[in-house]
């Protein structure tokens, strides 16, 4: 019997098997590895923004449902990156600055304005993170915790820019300044779950 | 019989409201400047807790949402979440300083039988104190 295969001599010593994956040639392998070769699994999960609600479209006015703003009616501007919506009151006409929400916590009514001539493209999450907190050292416990955020005048200018954009666009539409000044509440009767919104 | 005038009237109204506003602002209920009352929730009652005849199980209560009234009614409303909100006698920490008003939150899983009642978790059991009780099922996470 010849000697063939794995337990082959070659130049004085037993050739070291290693267990190696070899791309198939189309016949069945002549050699199978003695322990299986683990292959990493397929990374093919793309976390991209959350999906955007069929109601949801650039300029829907949307009804915002908690926070600081609640009960507010909103233009919705662009959905940012991160998933979350960018809106504004206007701040001119209902005190809602440009502000990120959360699509869960928005009703989106069937009004809608049109605002394609509106620029959003430069606003992106990292314009409404917050400045980082310093951290606390030692002093920190002693100093004065009130100090009052300085709005930068970026920001202000931003915002007027946008208010200014929308506003001959909210003029188009009747009584929709008045509708955006108006809060959204519910009343005795009322049933949400057969509201057309 | 003394008739109370027009004036008087009204004035003891807005007292009265008065009075209310002072504990619905506390409770958190917005109060706009025109005075009007903002309502973003939907007015429920904590009726129950699952149960067979003689055993309570209080890991989910029954609300029953106020308009609702088949089963047909109730799938807008799953997912909801459920704010039990009440009064103690000890201020404690609230996101406006010290308060009185505490809450509990849950959420609306399922519908419980064909009359428009829901089945709600939350997230400790509500104390027995609650039924009864209302509840404030709100409008998030939102689906429309």
């Amino acid at each position: 019997m010849t000697r063939t295969g794995v337990w082959k001599k070659e130049g004085g010593a037993f050739k070291k098997v290693l267990a190696v994956a070899k791309p198939s040639k189309g016949k069945s392998p002549r050699f199978y590895a003695p322990e299986d070769v683990k292959k990493p699994l397929a990374k093919k999960a793309t976390n991209g923004p959350t999906k955007l609600r069929a109601s949801i479209t650039p300029g829907t006015v949307l009804i915002l449902l908690a926070g600081h703003f609640k009960g507010k009616r909103v233009i919705f501007l662009k959905q940012l990156p991160s998933g979350l919506l960018l809106v504004t009151g206007p701040y001119a006409v209902n005190g809602v600055p440009m502000r990120r929400v959360n699509q869960a916590y928005v009703i989106a009514t069937e009004t809608k304005v049109d605002v394609s001539s509106v620029n959003v493209s430069k606003y992106d999450d990292s314009y409404f993170k917050g400045a980082k907190k310093e951290k606390k050292s030692g002093d920190s416990m002693f100093k004065d915790e009130a100090t009052k955020k300085e709005l930068s005048a970026d920001y202000l200018a931003n915002q007027k820019a946008i208010d200014s954009a929308l506003k001959p666009i909210i003029a188009k539409t009747k009584d929709l300044e008045a509708y955006l000044k108006a809060h959204f509440s519910l009343k005795d009767g009322d049933r949400p779950h057969l509201m057309k919104f | 019989a003394l008739k109370k005038s027009e004036a008087s009237k009204a004035e003891g109204k807005r007292k009265r409201n008065a009075i209310v506003v002072k504990l619905e602002t506390a409770a958190n209920t917005i109060i706009t400047m025109a005075g009007e009352k903002i309502r973003l929730y939907v007015k429920g009652k904590i009726i129950n807790y699952t149960r067979n005849k003689n055993v309570t199980r209080h890991k989910t209560s029954l609300i029953e949402i106020e308009g609702v009234n088949s089963k047909e009614e109730t799938p807008f409303y799953f997912g909801k979440k459920i704010a039990y909100v009440y009064k103690a006698h000890t201020k404690k920490a609230g996101p406006n300083g010290p308060t009185k008003f505490r809450c509990i939150w849950g959420k609306v899983t399922r519908a419980h039988g064909s009359r428009g009642v829901v089945r709600a978790q939350f997230r400790k059991p509500l104390p027995c104190k609650s039924l009864g009780a209302k509840c404030r099922v709100m409008l998030y996470p939102s689906q429309v």
